[in-house]
């Protein structure tokens, strides 16, 4: 079997609970309904070889609804196959059943996704903060977190503060221009306005 | 031509005995081997260990002894990011160190943060310690390092220390010598 035929047999089967199929350079998205997630993880992974969890990540879409995207990347070692799974959450929801014991590996990058992010993985077996410490009360990659930080106090266990932002801070800006136009810069937002 | 002035001459001595400050022979004594604490925490730490190695050859200025026990240490080389999750740790390692001590801040990072202006980094380890030398580079050169430690031991000869730190021993010593 083939990679498309492998995808095609995918899109077929469930062909209810797919809700849209992207091709771009020749990478496949398949967006989900949260909750055929794990069904579909499942299947992916018993009956289409698709063995190898590569990463999981989220995207913050700040201002839009739904709010949140988890993006998760598998890979077949058997076929040298890619598939991407992408399901969307709203704020409100903010949580996503695990496919930590589908894929072991996934601990580790849910832990991640719920320290920087804040969405939850429900029935995790171990869902705590990953890379700040416990009991940080913020979620630092969400759009609505400023890039300095926040202070915050934990006494006798970790404190943080707001950064010194002269000159900057350095963005980069979102644009199909060369490199020397995108390159990060001091942009300060109230000079650009 | 006027007498030489008659003094106590013991030729068995002579020549094995050295009139010196107690601070200055002190000094010297830390100064040559200010033993380090290795706060290896990001790339920097690859520096210091190259300037531990046969190469830079740290020990021809009596640093070699890198100990990771930080009762045994004199000086602590923060060499690395300093996160705020780390940095009380490095607050607590550093309160364990005996006193007379002192600390390098290697590196851009650990003397101002450096290019994380972050949620997550301590913006240089001054907000923690009182830092003496500060090494400019990511990452400095050994030989910026070795600098830096230089500095550091001319620094610990001007030092009054010995007495400062002594009150005791001095009024001791004053009773005594009247």
């Amino acid at each position: 079997m083939t990679g498309a035929e492998l995808l095609d047999s995918l899109d077929r089967l469930f062909r209810g609970k797919i809700l849209s199929r992207i091709e771009f350079r020749g990478e496949t998205t398949f967006t989900l309904a949260p909750q055929d997630l794990r069904e579909i993880a499942q299947f992916c992974r018993d009956e289409l070889s698709f063995d190898y969890l590569l990463d999981i990540s989220s995207v913050d879409n700040f201002g839009c609804e739904p709010r949140f995207e988890v993006v998760y990347a598998l890979y077949s070692l058997k076929l040298g196959v890619h598939l991407r799974l992408k399901i969307a959450l709203s704020e409100e929801v903010c949580a996503v059943d695990t496919v930590s014991d589908i894929w072991p590996t996934a601990n580790w990058h849910e832990r991640e996704i719920y320290d920087m992010m804040g969405i939850k993985f429900t029935n995790h077996p171990d869902l705590r903060r990953i890379l700040m410490w416990d009991g940080y009360p913020f979620f630092p990659l969400r759009k609505d977190f400023p890039l300095e930080g926040k202070p915050s106090e934990m006494p006798d266990v970790a404190f943080s503060q707001v950064a010194p932002m002269e000159g900057g801070p350095f963005v980069t800006v979102p644009s199909t221009a060369t490199t020397k136009d995108r390159e990060p810069r001091a942009r300060r937002p109230d000079l650009n306005e | 031509m006027p007498e030489p002035i008659p003094a106590a001459y013991d030729s068995k001595i002579e020549g094995n005995v050295i009139f010196t400050r107690l601070d200055a022979a002190m000094n010297w004594t830390r100064k040559n081997s200010l033993w380090p604490m290795p706060m290896g925490l990001a790339c920097c730490a690859i520096e210091l260990m190259a300037t531990a190695a046969a190469r830079f050859d740290i020990a021809r200025f009596g640093s070699e002894v890198m100990r990771f026990s930080p009762r045994q240490c004199d000086v602590m080389i923060v060499a690395g990011t300093v996160t705020y999750k780390m940095a009380l740790a490095v607050k607590r390692i550093w309160e364990q160190m005996p006193e007379p001590k002192w600390c390098i801040a290697m590196g851009a990072c650990a003397s101002s943060g450096g290019i994380y202006r972050s949620y997550a980094v301590l913006q240089g380890i001054d907000q923690l310690l009182p830092v003496d030398v500060y090494i400019s580079g990511c990452p400095p050169r050994p030989e910026a390092l070795l600098e830096g430690l230089m500095r550091l031991q001319r620094k610990i000869e001007g030092e009054r220390s010995f007495i400062a730190q002594k009150p005791a021993l001095k009024r001791e010593l004053s009773e005594v010598l009247g």
